[in-house]
């Protein structure tokens, strides 16, 4: 056989012995992961005849709220309150409520997340846990309802591509700024409907956070899966959080794939996605100089303890821009607290940065720190269409963590390799 | 099934946030305003029921949010073709019903205000203005029944209906 991890993964789970790309499979589901949508489900629920009181495995979904929390609103209010309602006549064993962080990292920290798994969430990020070798997928509530209620799922067998990443990152750089170049290099369809395998030195030298970071983009850049290289420092992040056999899924030697792209990091620059989509990146030198009016590091995407460690290091002893405001949000509690442990949020905070409670924030728009027209914002969040962020006349620039604090610091992109 | 109607015409990377922006998601009646004004101002304030959509590269790529596809069927739009569609999108649209097509050249065949003429079993878009026909790709039976069966839930509830009696 000569088969890539997705097809491996979604062979075991529609019980073939084999699929091939382009072939459509129905797939038992390993998890469900919802949020917001979670009310959505609820409300076709109610719609169902009498008889249909259950969910197909009140142990296989997990539910927590971190988009507008805590709720902004009456609104947002009353629909925290018909979760919570639905997790509870539902008997849903894992309900974390608005008590634990941003979905894609509370779900791999509480061990939810397992190589080989097939995984569905009502959230197009739903491809970070590729980064712990699950094939995991965004859909929308319509078909969480039909998970919800069978199990089960339809599904495409995508192509596969990959990314083998070599050569040695400088100092500063993340893997964000893999992620943008590769974005920029090959445009936000490059992988749409299709399953990424990253691999090469770069990866297996890369922590689980940053490949975490490549996972979670892979989707930016329109993949379906996106899976880190099957190692020892998946079953290693894991230990201790689940009691779970781990089994990684490797791609056989044979396994097809339609492209693979080369990629050396030796020498790149920090990279900037510029308004207003995720594939307009520059290089730093291009962009340098630019206004600043918000930093914002958090997100599914950067706001890992990797994350807030290196902002606390650049900014150490430092102030943030008179022009500037700057937002910190760490993804989890846990990450929110061995920060505090670390002193990194004194360090941020010294600085004056605000650290907000974990939560999705100001990163789609709907409260914690939106922008004014005319206003900029650099983000170490994933997206920058038009007006995600607030104003229409906006502008969002995407980056790596190290250069959100860089530029917070002068108010101006500044490369983060140039500040002591 | 045949759909047609007067044509809107979207360049490449639509996203879900311009489709649906979340910072109307809090305030109802407000939304239906915005849809897509970020990329034509005029198409909240003009789109007559029995339009239809015609994009070209990743429509609906983005977020996962259904809204996006959902606020189509209230408007009337009759189909979405697409050169490609952002994936969730396609699912979210096939999930409740909503008739979109994948047609890799259809950008470049139409303009705005023009009619169109769309089967989708035979995945053919006729330009009724030019009287040009193009090929789209052909969705897999699976997937036209969704669509024809009005969607995801519609299916649901007809099964579970359906096992209640055999009982
Ligand atoms: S942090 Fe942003 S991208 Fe991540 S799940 Fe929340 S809203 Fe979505």
């Amino acid at each position: 056989m000569s088969m890539t991890i997705a097809e491996k993964i979604l062979a075991r789970a529609s019980g073939k012995e084999e699929v091939t790309p382009g072939e459509f499979i129905t797939a038992k589901i390993d998890l469900a992961m919802t949020h917001i949508a979670t009310a959505a489900v609820a409300a076709a629920y109610m719609g169902f005849p009498k008889r249909f009181k259950k969910v197909w495995d009140p142990e296989k979904i997990v539910m927590l709220e971190d988009h507008y929390v805590p709720a902004p609103n009456v609104q947002w209010a009353t629909i925290h309150t018909m979760i919570r309602k639905f997790a509870k006549d539902y008997g849903i064993k894992y309900f974390y409520d608005v008590k634990a962080g941003i979905c894609h990292q509370v779900l791999p920290e509480r061990g939810h997340v397992r190589p080989g798994m097939l995984i569905v969430g009502t959230d197009s990020h739903t491809t970070t846990y590729g980064a712990f070798n699950a094939a995991s997928a965004g859909i929308g509530n319509t078909d969480m309802t039909v998970v919800f209620s069978k199990g089960e799922l339809w599904f495409q067998v995508p192509q596969s591509i990959g990314f083998n990443i070599e050569g040695k990152l400088e100092d500063r750089l993340m893997s964000k700024d893999i992620i943008l170049y590769i974005a920029g290099k090959y445009g936000a369809d490059v992988a749409t409907y299709k399953s990424i395998e990253y691999t090469g030195k770069v990866m297996d030298d890369m922590t689980m956070a940053s490949r975490m970071t490549m996972s979670n983009m892979g989707l930016e850049i329109g993949g379906k899966f996106a899976f880190g290289p099957p190692d020892n420092k998946i079953t290693d992040f894991l230990k201790g959080r689940t009691n779970e056999p781990l089994n990684l899924v490797f791609p056989d030697e044979d396994a097809k794939y339609e492209t693979v792209y080369d990629i050396d990091v030796t020498d790149m620059e920090p990279q900037v996605a510029c308004p207003h989509t995720v594939d307009n990146v520059k290089p730093i030198s291009e962009i340098e100089g630019t206004k600043v009016d918000q930093a914002f590091i958090g997100s599914c995407t950067n706001g890992r303890l990797e994350d807030l460690r290196i902002a606390a290091e650049i900014l150490d002893g430092k102030k943030i821009h008179k022009d500037c405001r700057m937002i910190v949000i760490p993804a989890s509690w846990e990450v929110y607290k061995d920060a505090m442990k670390e002193g990194i949020l004194e360090k941020l905070i010294d600085a004056e940065a605000m650290i907000c409670n974990c939560s999705c924030g100001p990163c789609f728009g709907a409260h914690m720190g939106l922008l004014a027209p005319k206003e900029n914002c650099i983000s170490s969040s994933n997206r920058n269409f038009r007006g995600r962020m607030g104003s229409d006349a906006s502008g969002i620039y995407l980056a790596s963590p190290a250069t959100v604090a860089a530029s917070a610091i002068n108010g101006v992109i500044t490369d983060p390799r140039k500040v002591e | 099934m045949k759909i047609s109607g007067r044509v809107w015409v979207f360049p490449d990377n639509v996203d879900t946030d311009a489709i649906t922006p979340a910072k109307y998601f809090d305030k109802p009646g407000e939304l239906r305003n915005h849809i897509l004004e970020t990329f034509d101002k005029t198409f909240p304030k003009e789109v007559q029921p029995g339009d239809v959509i015609v994009a070209g590269k990743n429509f609906g790529c983005g977020s996962s949010r259904e809204t996006a596809p959902d606020v189509f069927p209230p408007l009337k739009v009759g189909v979405i073709v697409a050169e490609s569609f952002g994936r969730i999108f396609y699912r979210n649209s096939v999930a409740i019903g909503l008739p979109i097509l994948e047609c890799p050249e259809v950008s470049k065949a139409f303009e705005k205000g023009q009619q169109m003429e769309v089967d989708l079993e035979e995945a053919t878009v006729k330009n009724l203005t030019t009287g040009k026909t193009i090929q789209g790709k052909k969705l897999p039976p699976m997937l036209l029944n969704i669509i024809k069966g009005g969607g995801q839930i519609k299916l649901l509830k007809k099964e579970f209906k359906a096992a209640a009696k055999k009982k």
